[in-house]
């Protein structure tokens, strides 16, 4: 039976912590993420679960905590956001180069300058390349969901690679909505006891972990990894039908809302993909053909799947709410491109930039992108193809 | 239930307008509606002007933008009146509640000619009589939910009832004071 | 995923390491003479020597083993050469001489 309730993001992270009981959650508090540790810590307090909270003295040491009790044999996990998780990046490389199945709660906050608290993208897309599987959220909901199937994927053989659950700082984290919760019995049953094969804490069984790697070695295990990553997507789609059948929600790598004959569609991720969606209800009952994708997991990165689902729209908005300083495009317009490039897929683009440190992203957006892309496909009109959306120019 | 409805609420850090617009989500869930409660921070310091925000409808939200046009504004500190415009945007057919004590008339024309429904309430004076402190939240959610009908007064005051029960559940010589408050302000609203 | 790590070499293709270069076994280093890096050599003049042990734990590469409180000759499979142990000889017993 689904438990009806609202909440917000932060809390409905921090209840399926409590639901899967990990082993141990060292972590250091930054807005927006602070809640998760705070609202963990207070479970601990009330005895509800069995956590093992480790206070360290910064996102550095929370993510090392991480990797270690990890490797020890614990089933382990942190959250952070922004400037915490660019401290961290060291570690987050070792996280998946030494294949440890830890999963990390990423509330998305913009990464300074200007110092700004709000969403945006810049946090996880800095992380984009260091080896961990990266899901995003639009709602409360998918953040709980995306959560609960996290170990599942990160912890199965043929992935072993860490996971990056993300959701949109404030816009989500902090906003209360409804949610359909699972019951306890369930979620264990499905997440399931971690039992490790191979770990440091475990007797006449020993195992070095992070060796030193000559240059004979270092590059075929880069490879070894990558292949692991790559085959992450199977197990993604395998966890997401499991857990539809015992929460009636389904998941892939991405939701196709009203593409099917869409002439214009928005590739779009986090919390600004239900704006999308009413914006597209909108326009279709004006006769207008526009669809949403909405990716939901960036790492590893499904090309053939996006290219197949946007081959037959006439023009493509990608939607980037970083911006990666490169004078040619965010990080999800240049892979889509690329994507599409290689695969032959003759399909118009825009790669807009818009929400860069919680600049509201509107309908409104919505409508003028829609009709920027028609205009172009329709009436040629020139358009950059790499823009800012929402900007005072 | 009105079918969709969207609030946005004004404050000063420290005030609780946050506070109110989850509270007001929490009691319009209870009925079965789809909710949405939020804040939007700027400098997070107390006395800062800050914004939140209610959308409840009888069908699931996905818009996550913030409130431009709503159908309902509360002012939970009329000193914002100078600085901010709260009335942007606000439906003409729609509702603006202030916490003030001036006159209802003299409220209106501090609203740059807003010609819709214009109610106050004197939220200093129900609070520090029914709590002796001042806390306007619990009285501003009353009005909003006064004003708003996203449920009725009996439902709203139950449900109120049981969320004191939980939520002060350690200090229940609050809760008295509180549910005493939200009913003084059902009362005691004007409309201008 | 435990696998025989004595297997694994210069030649071995990708698929076939282990998760995140691993080695599933302890003190492997004792596999490998690394003593071949040597180009100065200990050696004990073991009428100077008094045993007082002052060598054995300034040794970087634990190659002078103890036995019954007494060193024994040095582990050449694994010294390689850096001449600690004839620096902290109060006794002038250990000299270091060119080559293996």
């Amino acid at each position: 039976m689904a438990i009806k309730d609202r909440m917000s993001g932060n809390e409905a992270v921090a209840y399926a912590i409590k639901q899967i009981n990990p082993d141990v959650m060292p972590a250091f508090p930054i807005t927006p993420s602070t809640e998760i540790p705070q609202m963990v810590s207070n479970y601990i307090a009330n005895g509800e679960i069995e956590t093992e909270f480790i206070p360290v003295e910064s996102e550095h040491s929370a993510m090392s905590a991480t990797i270690g009790a990890e490797a020890a044999g614990a089933r382990s996990l942190t959250a952070t956001s922004s400037a915490g998780l660019a401290l961290m990046w060291e570690e987050l490389l070792l996280a998946a180069s030494n294949r440890m199945p830890c999963v990390l709660a990423l509330v998305n906050r913009t990464l300074s300058g200007p110092i700004n608290i709000n969403c945006d993208h810049s946090d996880g897309m800095g992380a984009r390349d260091t080896g961990w599987i990266q899901i995003y959220a639009e709602n409360n909901q998918e953040a709980y969901d995306n959560f609960l199937q996290a170990y599942p994927i990160a912890e199965d053989p043929r992935v072993h690679l860490p996971v990056m659950i993300c959701q949109d700082g404030f816009i989500t984290s902090h906003a209360v909505e409804n949610i359909e919760l699972m019951e306890d019995a369930p979620v264990k049953e499905f997440v399931g006891e971690y039992c490790p094969e191979e770990y440091l804490l475990n007797p006449g069984k020993p195992v070095a972990v992070g060796p030193y790697s000559v240059s004979n070695y270092a590059m075929e295990a880069r490879k070894n990894q990558a292949d692991a990553l790559l085959a992450a997507k199977k197990v993604i789609l395998e966890v997401a039908e499991k857990y539809e059948k015992i929460s009636g929600r389904k998941y892939g790598f991405f939701e196709e809302y009203r593409t099917e004959d869409a002439d214009y569609i928005m590739l779009i991720i986090g919390s600004a993909a239900g704006t999308a969606k009413q914006a597209v209800d909108d326009l279709r009952d004006q006769g207008k053909k526009v669809g949403v994708l909405k990716l939901r997991v960036f790492r590893p990165f499904p090309a053939d799947e996006i290219v197949e689902a946007l081959k037959n729209c006439k023009a493509v908005a990608i939607m980037d709410r970083t911006e990666s300083y490169n004078g040619n495009g965010g990080p999800l317009g240049s892979e889509v491109c690329a994507g599409l490039y290689r695969r032959k897929a003759d399909v118009a683009s825009v790669n807009y930039i818009y929400g860069l440190a919680g600049r509201d992203f509107t309908v409104n957006h919505v409508y003028d992108i829609f009709a920027e892309l028609e205009d172009m496909v329709e009436n040629g009109k020139e358009v950059e193809q790499f823009k800012y959306i929402g900007l005072r120019d | 239930m009105t079918n969709n409805i969207e609030i946005r609420w004004h404050g000063r850090g420290g005030q609780g307008a946050k506070t109110a617009a989850l509270l007001l989500a929490d009691v319009a869930f209870k009925t079965g509606a789809y909710v949405q409660g939020f804040p939007e921070y700027g400098p997070e310091r107390m006395g800062a002007p800050i914004t939140a925000f209610n959308r409840i409808s009888s069908k699931p939200i996905r818009v996550h933008s913030n409130i431009y046009t709503p159908d309902l504004v509360v002012v939970v500190d009329d000193s914002l009146l100078a600085s901010v415009d709260v009335t942007a945007g606000l439906k003409d057919e729609g509702a603006i509640i202030i916490n003030t004590r001036k006159e209802a008339e003299e409220i209106r024309s501090l609203l740059k000619g807003y010609a819709g429904r214009v109610y106050t309430v004197d939220a200093r004076a129900i609070s520090e009589e029914a709590l002796g402190r001042y806390f306007p939240n619990s009285p501003m959610l009353a009005a909003a939910v006064a004003v708003s009908g996203v449920l009725d007064k009996d439902t709203f005051i139950a449900e109120m009832q049981h969320s004191y029960e939980h939520k002060f559940a350690k200090k229940p010589e609050v809760i008295e004071g509180n549910m005493k408050a939200l009913t003084m302000t059902f009362e005691s609203l004007k409309e201008a | 995923m435990r696998t025989d790590v004595s297997k694994i070499n210069e030649k071995t293709r990708h698929q076939d390491l282990t998760e995140g270069l691993m080695m599933f076994a302890g003190g492997t280093s004792k596999e490998f003479n690394t003593g071949e890096w040597r180009t100065n050599t200990p050696v004990v003049e073991w009428d100077k020597c008094r045993q007082c042990l002052l060598c054995a734990p300034v040794c970087p590469d634990s190659s002078i083993p103890v036995k019954d409180s007494k060193r024994l000759d040095f582990d050449y499979d694994h010294c390689k050469g850096c001449g600690i142990c004839a620096a902290v000889c109060p006794f002038n017993a250990i000299t270091m001489k060119e080559g293996k």
